[in-house]
């Protein structure tokens, strides 16, 4: 069964030519064609330029080259956010109309590079904005465990085809939460780097300042391999940070002992869900059993993270989101003027979602108010910060839910906004403090089973050690090896076969 | 810091998006939540506070000033939605 192996055990066999490049995309083309009418994970996706890749690689792997590349055949999903030369890029929105990216991101180019076949658009709310995959232009994307179910946000998309095996990973973006809450909604293991670690360039930006690329994996391993691709400095990131790329793959030693791991009581909330709570007491105490030591710890401005965050990242998407006004690309409304038209567009090209947060945005910034709310909310993300950094003299990683609650009811909190931003209580700060964060699976509900994540979060560039303690307690329990009821499969959608990818 | 005076007319303009009354209503009434919620920052003792405006404090990143290739005009220009000329053609701005 292809989906119970890593990568390193996956790439062995393609370079022992037990299996061929193309047989995986198979096995993945397959499980597509059985399973995402119903969940809907991919926007699009382009079957012939992925047999095409699959083809040159088999060939490679024929006269002998490049058999050490660490994602050789592997298929890598990307959400519709990044730019892949000659492919479609809608960033879930109307308004870029029939886009064609004229180049390749850094990271599409690194896992090219890599080996990897990079496929499919994977759906998200509308620029990333959202935390159910629900203001995708393109439909909404149901979570594999439970039809019903949002995947989360909002990089719901790649969350949902990880999960499902429909890709054997993906990459995703975070800016409040994006990756590590729809990893802890629908199974899977979701990394959001450190600032600066992995480059942003051909990433369409929400709030540059906090936007950050990272992979969706189905175990911890294939999470440390595919950043170790993806991370480094880039000279056309300016914002990227020249820090040594470590062999995250090293770290996954095991060992835990004498490891310091701090609990936050102001994470203890009246809407944390008994179910979250006890899956992640029980995971401490797992921890606690592995050599760690855990201690409480205090981070006092937590409770101002989601208002500083809902000032920050909008006005920094107002400004960012100026460049889509139906001039260079793009659709375009009718209009008698420039003005007119740039109005037109941009009324008709953007879901609700995404003016609520362009005007919030420009609210904040705009003349007499910036000082009250923008400055003030840069001035609480400094307090935010020395929290963090604070707390990490302590102890070298912090641990939590990921989310207070398991994966909600589509149109659940499509209605009140506010109501769906509380749902990023546990990931927003990692942002604002600009440190790495990961979602591992810990357990499930019980009735309906639907995933529950475990958040720790690290010091900057203290990927590895999040990645150890992840590893350790991955390997230490079964979590991440249950599949979703729809990816088991059952019926005629071929698994059986040992195909199912 | 107050929401109350917030209109979300006026500043749906100054983004450059056009709403239908019926997006003026929910929208508006929404905002006014959020920026209910947002008041919550004023509880923060903030006056002996540096801002932050990026996490990892970077000054003046430079790089060789050296020519590298651009994108080529034809492929520039492929996803423009008038294009004319090798330009980008926009309603007349002056009679």
């Amino acid at each position: 069964m292809l989906n119970q192996l890593t990568f390193s055990e996956l790439t062995a066999r393609i370079v022992q030519r037990e299996i061929s490049a193309r047989a995986v995309l198979q096995a993945c083309l397959d499980r597509l064609t059985q399973v995402d009418g119903q969940i809907h994970a991919f926007i699009s996706h382009d079957a012939a330029d992925a047999r095409a890749q699959a083809d040159r690689l088999d060939a490679e792997v024929a006269r002998g080259v490049g058999l050490d590349r660490p994602l050789l055949g592997m298929v890598i999903g990307l959400k519709d956010v990044f730019a892949v030369q000659d492919q479609p890029l809608h960033c879930g929105s109307k308004i870029l109309g029939n886009f064609i990216s004229p180049y390749d991101a850094t990271v599409v180019t690194k896992l090219k590079a890599a080996g990897a076949v990079v496929f499919g658009r994977l759906n998200m709310d509308e620029f990333a904005m959202g935390s159910s995959t629900e203001t995708s232009a393109f439909g909404l994307t149901r979570n594999p465990w439970d039809l019903t179910r949002i995947p989360g946000g909002s990089s719901g998309g790649s969350a949902a085809a990880v999960a499902a095996g429909e890709v054997i990973a993906a990459l995703g973006s975070d800016t409040g939460g994006s990756i590590r809450q729809p990893a802890a909604f629908c199974g899977c293991v979701g990394l959001k780097p450190t600032y600066g670690r992995v480059s942003r360039y051909g990433l369409v930006a929400f709030a540059s300042s906090l936007d950050q690329v990272g992979p969706f994996t189905r175990n911890v391993q294939d999470a440390a391999t595919l950043l170790k691709v993806i991370s480094g400095p880039d000279p056309r990131d300016a914002t990227s940070v020249d820090q040594p790329v470590p062999d995250y793959l090293q770290a996954l030693d095991g060992d835990l002992q004498g490891l310091r791991i701090g609990l936050p009581r102001e994470f203890q909330i009246p809407g944390l869900d008994a179910e979250v709570k006890s899956a992640v007491d029980q995971a401490i105490q797992q921890l606690q059993s592995l050599g760690a030591r855990v201690e409480e710890i205090s981070l006092p401005h937590a409770d101002y993270a989601a208002a500083t965050y809902y000032i920050i990242a909008p006005a920094e998407a107002s400004a960012n989101l100026a460049r889509f006004d139906g001039i260079r690309y793009g659709m375009r409304a009718e209009g008698n003027d420039p003005l007119e038209l740039y109005c037109n567009t941009r009324g008709q090209g953007f879901g609700a979602e995404v003016k609520r947060r362009i005007i919030l945005g420009t609210y904040v910034l705009s003349s007499g108010y910036y000082d009250a709310y923008y400055l003030r909310a840069q001035k609480v993300r400094t307090l935010i910060r020395q929290d963090f950094l604070q707390a990490f003299e302590r102890v070298d990683a912090i641990v939590t839910p990921t989310t207070p609650t398991a994966a909600f009811k589509i149109g659940e909190k499509s209605s009140d906004p506010l109501q769906m931003y509380l749902s990023d209580a546990f990931t927003i700060s990692c942002n604002l403090a600009g440190i790495c964060g990961i979602s591992v699976p810990c357990g499930f509900t019980r009735s309906p089973r639907l995933p529950i994540g475990l958040q720790l979060l690290g010091k900057p560039f203290g990927e590895a050690t999040l990645l150890k303690i992840a590893h350790a307690y991955e390997q230490s329990t079964s979590w991440h090896k249950v599949r979703p009821p729809l990816a088991a499969g059952g019926g005629a959608d071929g698994t059986g076969d040992g195909r199912s990818c | 810091m107050a929401g109350t005076d917030f209109d979300v007319k006026y500043v749906a303009h100054l983004a450059r998006v056009a709403l239908t009354p019926e997006e003026e209503k929910t929208l508006g009434a929404q905002l006014g939540h959020i920026l209910n919620f947002i008041e919550h920052l004023k509880a923060v003792d903030v006056s002996q506070v540096q801002p932050t405006a990026h996490a990892v404090p970077a000054v003046n990143v430079m790089r060789p000033d050296v020519v590298q290739p651009s994108l080529p005009h034809e492929a520039a220009l492929h996803n423009a939605p008038w294009p004319v000329a090798g330009l980008f053609a926009v309603p007349k701005i002056i009679e």
